[in-house]
């Protein structure tokens, strides 16, 4: 008996390395600091009510991008291993399967994990109240889209300490991917971790394009709307048809895994190709899909920063859509090499091409939004600032890249990673720094202190030509991408340890950020923003106090023009908005608490155990949960209350009357 | 902000090491721009005519930038003219629409020619006959096989200089890709397909070649040199590898291509059509190839479908060549496939 659970055990758990056996006891230690922590405090009932089934859209925003922050913490671990171990020429700091496992899950975490729910967060923050909107359209689904990412988010994690990680590549290729290559459960956790949180970023793009278009604010036409939830449904349509894309892809490999089918394989008439072009199918547009919010978010900062009008607000609307439209005719451009031929090429070559028309022409109207401006450079503007350079660069290695005889060069070097990395953390990341720091006050009512601010971003800067800079040199030297280690006489260490140096850099200034974080909660009294409107702001989340009522506007907002709350600001009516006339309010309209999202998740989570260990008896409990889940919620007639007037009136009083003062 | 401004120092500072470094005894080490057969020249030019194109763009911008910047600081005693509602003018959003579009039309062009002239299959122009290797990607190791001169070798690519080769690559493991930076650029090697890429070493010398998509374990072993030499060299070399090497035998060829690394290795002889055997056991088709497994199971001598001793056709009955030209891509045409002869049974 002792011997059989000791022999599943061996199985189970991943063994035989201190690095995870490290991971054990952490995850252990800081599990049970937390239960202990809220039952000494007694603060699991408060916890319940007021987060986990919250379906308020700030607080849910809030929870995506504290969770995208600790996937971060994983992810840039990962990266730091990853080039420790490359640092000098035939180091054995990891072994090579353990690397292999390392970055697998970098690249998964840092785009599915950390990059995904980063930008929901900063949606669900911020687009309902630039919209004038006091929720999403469907409170619920949202709450479960976030549980959702959470469970899948924890199932992937998971195989860190059970069963092993997935090793196959970010996009996990077959036939490497498949059983003969692959016979652990590590692709499994794979599919099943992607495949739960997929599901959940599916129905958040559904929510944002309903939201987006049927929720704005009286008089918002859509070419009066704000720039980020512009950027935010060109990223939604773009969510909306490819994710079903990647949910299939992921299906027939789970078949081909768990049924023996034969989509993938080599054999049985089985053909890795259609995984690859499916898989791009999705994965193309998934950059674009994390990168065009990111423009948003400039968009907005340029113009308050500058205190000027965005230029050309036509041209970026129209340009962020071209965009969205062409990231799904690009594909193919991920495979020049697998032989498609130069008719085939040639036109992913030129469609990808293009793709720089309407990116540079972004960049100049930001340029030009800020030409005859006054410039005030705040932490929001100067990420703002550190982008363009970094994304102009990085968008040339692109162009550079899809010339596709040349692509024949770059393709699988190190070349190719520093060009993602420089579009992805200068585009993507920088955009979503420059988003929270400009949006934090908004959330949590009290601004973050600057100085600390200003060195983490010199630190992320300067850490990041160091890190990737070489790197495009090391692709020319003929360094391929996810080799473990290399030897003295390839001329590849001086580059690799400058770039490892590079990406300690950046470990740090993610260490500022947390301090400027905690920094910034212990002295908040002192930094209160008691305007509302700390940056002289242009669109309508300035408008109500920081942080926002959960029911965001007391009165919904008339709007009349493009940067509605900077009009009203210099034609000086917005005092009148700020004393709410009582005859005005009326009692709000405002969905309930559910617990269900978080229970379904949870069916989930333990349905996705059960198909990546073949337990049914663990799935389907898990599945019928689920449709339990499903079954009763339909029948929950009592989804909703209204706000009184009285506790509107309340909670306006309380807000303002630090204005006041 | 003072300690910003000294950040800002270092950040320079870190940006000139890092130039002096890559230009600094490393550049011989930057083999892609270091080429030494005509693909590889021409992808290089490729690269340095779409990098001078793409700065046309973005060294003035970059300029611009810095500049507005500067000149558009709000700072006490800065006079510069500040229109807040200035959002809008057709002439410069027409520049800034059409520099780029003239810019990417003009690479496009470049590029569609480029893409044409160096598809992969196409034979390179010469008065010399090509020389045909066949690549295979084993884990974790490569088996390169002359059918003309009739011998093999692993991890070691010895070829003529001045003379076009013929690649004919496919994989009998996880999908690789076959790249030697200073010849040209890499092509898939998968398993079920014969991809042809065409290479020619100009110049004598010992040039770096590995797998560039990831195959597992020991990915980062499957590196080979590839030496180029003269002429009499090299048939000198195939003489001696005749003479000394040993044969690889089908059950070698099986134990090669079990999971495991291997420095360098030559042979003097390799089964009839092992290349051809090892593309269709994967190849597609609604007829059944050779499974991975039956593979296994199989003794080789004993193959009831074929028609030679040591080469197990597939089982299907109703194969043809035209079967066999399908899942042989990219311009291989029957002639080019020498020893292969799977009859029908």
């Amino acid at each position: 008996m002792f011997d059989q659970i000791k022999e599943f055990a061996s199985g189970f758990f991943v063994t035989g390395d201190p690095l995870i056996y490290g991971a054990d006891v952490s995850i252990l230690l800081v599990t049970a600091a937390i239960i202990f922590t809220l039952t000494y405090f007694k603060k699991w009932r408060w916890l319940w009510r007021e987060w986990l089934t919250s379906v308020d859209h700030k607080k849910i925003g809030i929870m995506y991008i504290l969770a995208a922050f600790l996937m971060m913490f994983r992810g840039g671990v990962d990266a730091l291993l990853m080039r420790a171990q490359l640092a000098i020429p035939g180091a054995d700091f990891l072994q090579p399967d353990h690397y292999n496992e390392v970055f697998t899950t970098h690249g998964v975490i840092m785009i599915l994990f950390m990059a995904m729910p980063f930008m929901f967060g900063l949606f669900n923050i911020i687009v309902p109240l630039q919209i004038g909107a006091r929720d999403v359209a469907y409170p619920i689904l949202n709450s479960l889209s976030f549980w959702l990412f959470f469970a899948g988010a924890m199932l992937f994690n998971l195989s860190f300490v059970i069963g092993g990680s997935p090793d196959a590549g970010w996009l996990a290729y077959p036939p490497y991917s498949e059983l003969m290559y692959n016979p652990g459960v590590g692709q499994d956790f794979y599919i099943w971790g992607i495949q739960i949180s997929g599901i959940g970023s599916l129905m958040t793009g559904i929510n944002f394009l309903v939201t987006i278009l049927k929720m704005r604010a009286p008089g918002m036409k859509l070419m009066k709307m704000p720039l980020f939830p512009w950027s935010v449904l060109s990223s939604c349509i773009a969510i909306i048809f490819s994710f079903p894309i990647l949910t299939a892809t992921l299906a027939l490999l789970f078949l081909d895994r768990y049924a023996g089918a034969h989509f993938f394989t080599l054999d049985g008439g089985g053909n890795p190709m259609m995984y690859i072009n499916l898989i791009w199918m999705w994965g193309h547009p998934e950059v674009y899909i994390i990168v065009l919010p990111a423009f948003g978010i400039f968009s907005e900062i340029v113009s308050t920063f500058s205190r000027k009008k965005l230029f050309g607000y036509q041209s970026m609307v129209y340009a962020m859509i071209i965009i969205s439209v062409l990231s799904f005719l690009v594909w193919a451009h991920h495979f020049f090499t697998m032989g498609s031929g130069a008719g085939v090429n040639t036109f992913f070559a030129l469609s990808t091409m293009l793709i720089a028309i309407p990116t540079g022409v972004k960049v100049f109207n930001w340029l030009f939004t800020m030409f005859r401006g006054r410039i005030t450079v705040k932490t929001p503007m100067l990420w703002t600032i550190g982008f363009i350079p970094c994304f102009i660069v990085g968008g040339l290695t692109g162009v550079l890249l899809s010339v596709a005889p040349a692509d024949f060069q770059f393709h699988n070097s190190y070349f190719l990673i520093a060009h993602f990395h420089q579009v992805i953390i200068g585009g993507v990341i920088f955009g979503y720094f420059a988003g929270l720091y400009y949006w934090w006050p908004k959330m949590f009512g009290f601004t973050l202190n600057e100085h600390i601010g200003k060195w983490a971003f010199w630190f992320w800067n300067i850490g990041f030509y160091a890190c990737f800079m070489p790197q495009y040199v090391l692709g020319l030297m003929g360094m391929t991408r996810r080799v473990v280690s290399y030897g003295w006489d390839k001329g590849w260490w001086p580059l690799n340890f400058v770039s490892t140096i590079g990406a300690a850099l950046m470990g740090i200034a993610f260490v500022l950020q947390v301090w400027q974080i905690i920094h910034g909660v212990k002295h908040y009294r002192k930094n209160l923003d008691t305007t509302g409107d700390p940056w002289d702001g242009r669109t309508l989340e300035w408008s109500i106090p920081s942080p926002a009522p959960h029911y965001n506007f007391a009165v919904l907002p008339q709007v009349e023009e493009l940067d509605d709350w900077w009009e009203k600001k210099q034609r000086g009516v917005h005092k009148q908005l700020n004393n709410i006339a009582e005859e005005k309010l009326e009692p709000i309209h405002m969905p309930k608490n559910s617990g269900m999202p978080i229970i379904m998740a949870g069916c989930w989570f333990l349905a996705g155990f059960g198909f990546v260990f073949h337990w049914l008896w663990l799935t389907i409990p898990g599945l019928a949960g689920v449709a339990i889940c499903m079954l009763a919620h339909s029948f929950n007639y009592d989804t909703d209350y209204y706000i009184p007037v009285k506790e509107i009136k309340e909670t306006e009083a309380a807000l303002r009357k630090v204005t006041i003062s | 902000m003072k300690l910003p401004k000294k950040l800002r120092w270092l950040a320079s500072l870190s940006m000139l090491v890092c130039l002096l470094l890559a230009s600094t005894g490393c550049s011989e080490k930057i083999i892609v721009l270091n080429p030494k057969g005509p693909i590889a020249e021409h992808q290089r030019d490729l690269m340095l005519i779409s990098t001078v194109l793409g700065c046309l763009v973005i060294i003035p911008v970059l300029i611009l930038t810095a500049f507005i910047i500067w000149r558009y600081r709000d700072k006490p005693g800065r006079k510069a003219s500040y229109s807040p509602n200035w959002a809008h003018s057709t002439k410069l959003e027409l520049i800034w629409w059409g520099i780029p579009i003239i810019i990417i039309a003009t690479l496009g062009v470049i590029t569609a020619h480029a893409t044409y002239a160096l598809e992969p299959s196409k034979p390179l122009e010469s008065n010399v006959k090509p020389i045909t290797v066949q690549v295979t990607s084993l884990n974790w190791k490569w088996l390169f096989q002359y059918p003309e001169q009739g011998i093999a070798t692993v991890n070691e690519l010895k070829i003529p200089q001045g003379v076009p080769i013929r690649f004919e690559v496919t994989a009998d493991s996880p999908m690789n890709s076959f790249w030697i930076p200073q010849l040209g650029g890499q092509i898939y090697a998968m398993s079920g397909m014969a991809m042809t890429l065409y290479l020619q070493a100009d110049e004598q010398g010992k040039y770096w070649g590995s797998g560039a998509n990831f195959t597992g374990k020991d990915f980062a072993k499957m590196y080979f040199d590839v030496d180029a030499v003269g002429t009499d060299e090299f048939d000198q070399w195939v003489k001696q590898v005749k003479a000394d090497s040993p044969e690889l035998t089908l059950d070698g060829y099986k134990e090669l291509a079990q999971p495991s690394t291997l420095k360098t290795q030559t042979y003097s002889a390799f089964p009839k059509g092992l290349f051809e055997m090892t593309v269709t056991k994967y190849a597609s088709s609604h007829h059944h190839g050779l499974s991975q497994k039956e593979m296994k199971d199989m003794p080789a001598s004993h193959d009831p479908g074929s028609t030679h001793e040591d080469m197990p056709a597939s089982h299907d009955h109703g194969s043809t060549d035209e079967d066999m030209s399908e899942s042989h891509d990219h311009g291989s045409t029957d002639e080019d496939m020498p020893g292969m002869d799977m009859g029908d049974s």
